[in-house]
């Protein structure tokens, strides 16, 4: 009876925790995103930021918020959540640590769409490869999917790694073949190739924002599924799931985030990748918290890399893809060193 | 599983290996120079089979562009091909033995990204050095590498787990690094870098052959050597430690060569893919799983399929040159999922 309330007791104060948790991480998430708009190669006092939305005045540092400071920002926060929400779904989906969207040959897909158009049509605007790449990501994940069903069992998730490796290194060596030999496609596109968030506008956020909202609304109202997934799919079966509507419904939702991420900014790797492993040194199990803590931490991350890509070495930009690479890398390490006992 | 055995045994050596071996590897090594003979006879300029064997014999055909040819263009080509080939094979070999897993391949443990991290850094930062540094610090980057991630693993005994988190964390690191000067570089040093990151034998010269040449006389004879404790590693720790094996410094040992051999490999000819792959996988269809002898069997199945790549690349689409290393990933990603969809039928 004691053991029965203290337990509940006990599970009030860890959703207490869990919550808090969130909140925390959103508080911080809204102090970056204000650091954002305001650090860069032309420095702007915060007074002016608010004032810039308020009593807009056409003077130029309104101008550089409105049209591009804020829009950057806000591609940043978009394009880390999704990016570690997909890989968080990819993970729990396929029981693989090493697992992330990239799996699914959805970045080289894309990458793969964005060289070849470059090298057949000449220079594009960036509206257009950002089409070009999501089209690119989406027909490489159904082929990578379709493939894996051919093998024994279907689409289980060692077919799904082992077909989509295969893919993966073929596309990416026809990649590699057309920059060989065509040197003015690489000048054009090895930015690009390296992920960046530069010169993005409002309007091609807003293009791909009902994707990427859709993915999200998917990937959470699938929390409760995937953690049942993540014991492994006999387990789920026999718990009753419908494991090929789950496994389908991930698969969209993942090639929603992902494929939209690398259209607006390119291949950028590690955020899903990491962010979830990060995000279940404090969490565990749960994916009805992982995915939304997983969503704030990968936003968060991306802006702090953004911040630092610009700021670095001014006015010189870095590339953000492997800014998150070298501010992440060292504090997951530092933390899966302190996290895991043997 | 009924094997036949041919044993060997003298004063000093005792050899045990399966009676397919002594066979296989002779037809292997006849398709080898086979594969030679081709790759040396086509391209823009064809010279007959029999030319070919005369101008390598020193025998005078009577066209001295033969000569030059052979000798200053394509034979060196061939040559590094079918090391590196070999070295690749051998070093894939060694880590699905050591890991045991067939999937495995030496990019696991982040090597592939510490070599191109070093080496891209001597393409595009020093683009004046000679040849010779460049395998020198393809290997140093992946020894660096692989002492980094298992000096950061060890937790009383290296820990699997922490294994595969420090090697995806520092990978991302070196690649973050790659990237960077990949984005920044002077444009040629970086097309350079990117032929190299590719995998490709083009224009590969004698200074390359003979500055690779020192990796496989050391490494090579060591892993034959050290095959027969990578059978007791096959299978696991408990066990071999059981039949007498000390599995720390052997596994030590057999890391380092197969880093050594991957590392200087890659450094000489780039990223050729799927190589270390598919010819240990390869030879085990053909000769069983018996590492005295699936070392060599793999070992010139993996040379003759750069050779083979290379002799692709330069024909299929001629005069257009396509890398080996975009061959080889063409041909064996294909071969993979190949083996998933032959899996069902089981």
């Amino acid at each position: 009876m004691s053991r029965s309330v203290s337990s509940s007791a006990r599970g009030l104060s860890s959703l207490t925790f869990t919550v808090g948790g969130l909140m925390l991480g959103l508080l911080i998430l809204l102090v970056c995103l204000i650091f954002s708009v305001s650090l860069g190669a032309a420095e702007i006092p915060l007074n002016q930021i608010l004032t810039a939305f308020i009593q807009f005045d056409g003077s130029r540092e309104h101008l550089i918020i409105q049209t591009i400071r804020l829009p950057r920002s806000l591609i940043a926060l978009l394009v880390g959540s999704a990016l570690a929400v997909s890989g968080a779904l990819m993970q729990g989906l396929t029981r693989n640590p090493l697992a992330d969207p990239g799996i699914l040959g959805i970045e080289s897909g894309a990458a793969l769409a964005v060289v070849a158009t470059i090298f057949v049509f000449g220079t594009s605007s960036l509206s257009i490869l950002t089409i070009v790449a999501f089209l690119g990501a989406g027909v490489t994940a159904m082929l990578v999917y379709f493939l894996s069903s051919l093998g024994r069992g279907g689409a289980t998730p060692l077919n799904i790694t082992v077909a989509g490796a295969a893919l993966t290194a073929l596309i990416s060596s026809l990649t590699t073949a057309i920059l060989i030999v065509s040197q003015r496609t690489l000048e054009e596109i090895r930015f690009w190739l390296a992920g960046s968030l530069a010169g993005r506008d409002i309007n091609i956020l807003l293009q791909v924002l009902p994707f990427v909202a859709t993915g999200l609304v998917l990937a959470f109202a699938l929390g409760r599924q995937i953690t049942t997934m993540s014991l492994g799919e006999d387990v789920a079966k026999g718990l009753g799931q419908q494991t090929a509507w789950v496994k389908i419904t991930t698969a969209i939702s993942v090639v929603l985030l992902a494929g939209s991420s690398v259209s607006l900014a390119g291949p950028i790797g590690f955020i899903g990748l990491v962010v979830p492993h990060m995000v279940r040194f404090f969490i565990k199990a749960d994916y009805r918290w992982i995915l939304p803590y997983s969503a704030v931490v990968g936003a968060t991350l991306l802006l702090v890399a953004d911040i630092a890509a610009r700021v670095l070495l001014k006015p010189q930009e870095l590339p953000v893809g492997v800014m998150t690479a070298l501010v992440g890398a060292p504090f997951f390490v530092y933390l899966a060193k302190s996290k895991v006992k043997k | 599983m009924k094997v036949d055995w041919l044993v060997i045994r003298s004063e000093t050596i005792s050899l045990r290996i399966d009676r397919r071996v002594p066979p296989m590897l002779l037809c292997l090594a006849v398709m080898v120079v086979v594969a030679m003979v081709m790759n040396l006879g086509r391209g823009e300029y064809p010279i007959s089979p029999l030319d070919i064997v005369k101008t390598v014999l020193g025998i005078d055909t009577g066209n001295p562009d033969h000569a030059f040819v052979i000798y200053n263009l394509r034979l060196p080509r061939t040559l590094v091909a079918f090391m590196v080939g070999m070295a690749l094979a051998i070093s894939g070999t060694i880590f699905q033995g050591i890991t045991r897993n067939p999937l495995a391949d030496p990019g696991i443990i982040g090597i592939n990204a510490g070599a191109s991290l070093a080496a891209v850094a001597v393409i595009v930062l020093f683009p004046l050095a000679p040849i010779y540094t460049l395998p020198l610090s393809a290997f140093a980057g992946a020894l660096l590498m692989a002492g980094l991630i298992y000096s950061l693993a060890w937790n009383n005994g290296s820990s699997p787990v922490l294994f595969i988190l420090m090697g995806v964390g520092l990978s991302a690191i070196a690649s973050a690094f790659t990237s960077l000067m990949i984005t920044f570089g002077d444009i040629y040093s970086v097309s350079d870098a990117l032929v190299w990151l590719a995998g490709s034998v083009y224009g590969r010269t004698w200074e390359q052959v003979f500055s690779f040449l020192p990796w496989l006389m050391v490494f090579v004879p060591m892993a034959l050597v050290l095959a027969r404790h990578l059978n007791a590693l096959n299978l696991g720790d408990d066990v071999a430690k059981g039949l007498g094996t000390r599995v720390e410094w052997q596994r030590g040992l057999l890391v380092l060569v197969a880093v050594a051999l991957a590392g200087a490999g890659v450094a000489t000819a780039g990223m050729i893919g799927f190589v270390g792959l598919i010819a240990p996988h390869l030879g085990r269809q053909l000769v069983g799983t018996n590492h005295e002898g699936l070392i060599p069997t793999s070992a010139l199945l993996g040379g003759m399929l750069v050779v083979v790549a290379d002799f692709l690349g330069r024909t299929l689409f001629a005069p257009i040159e396509i890398p080996c290393g975009v061959v080889t990933a063409a041909v064996g990603a294909p071969y993979f999922l190949y083996l998933l969809i032959r899996n069902r039928k089981k």
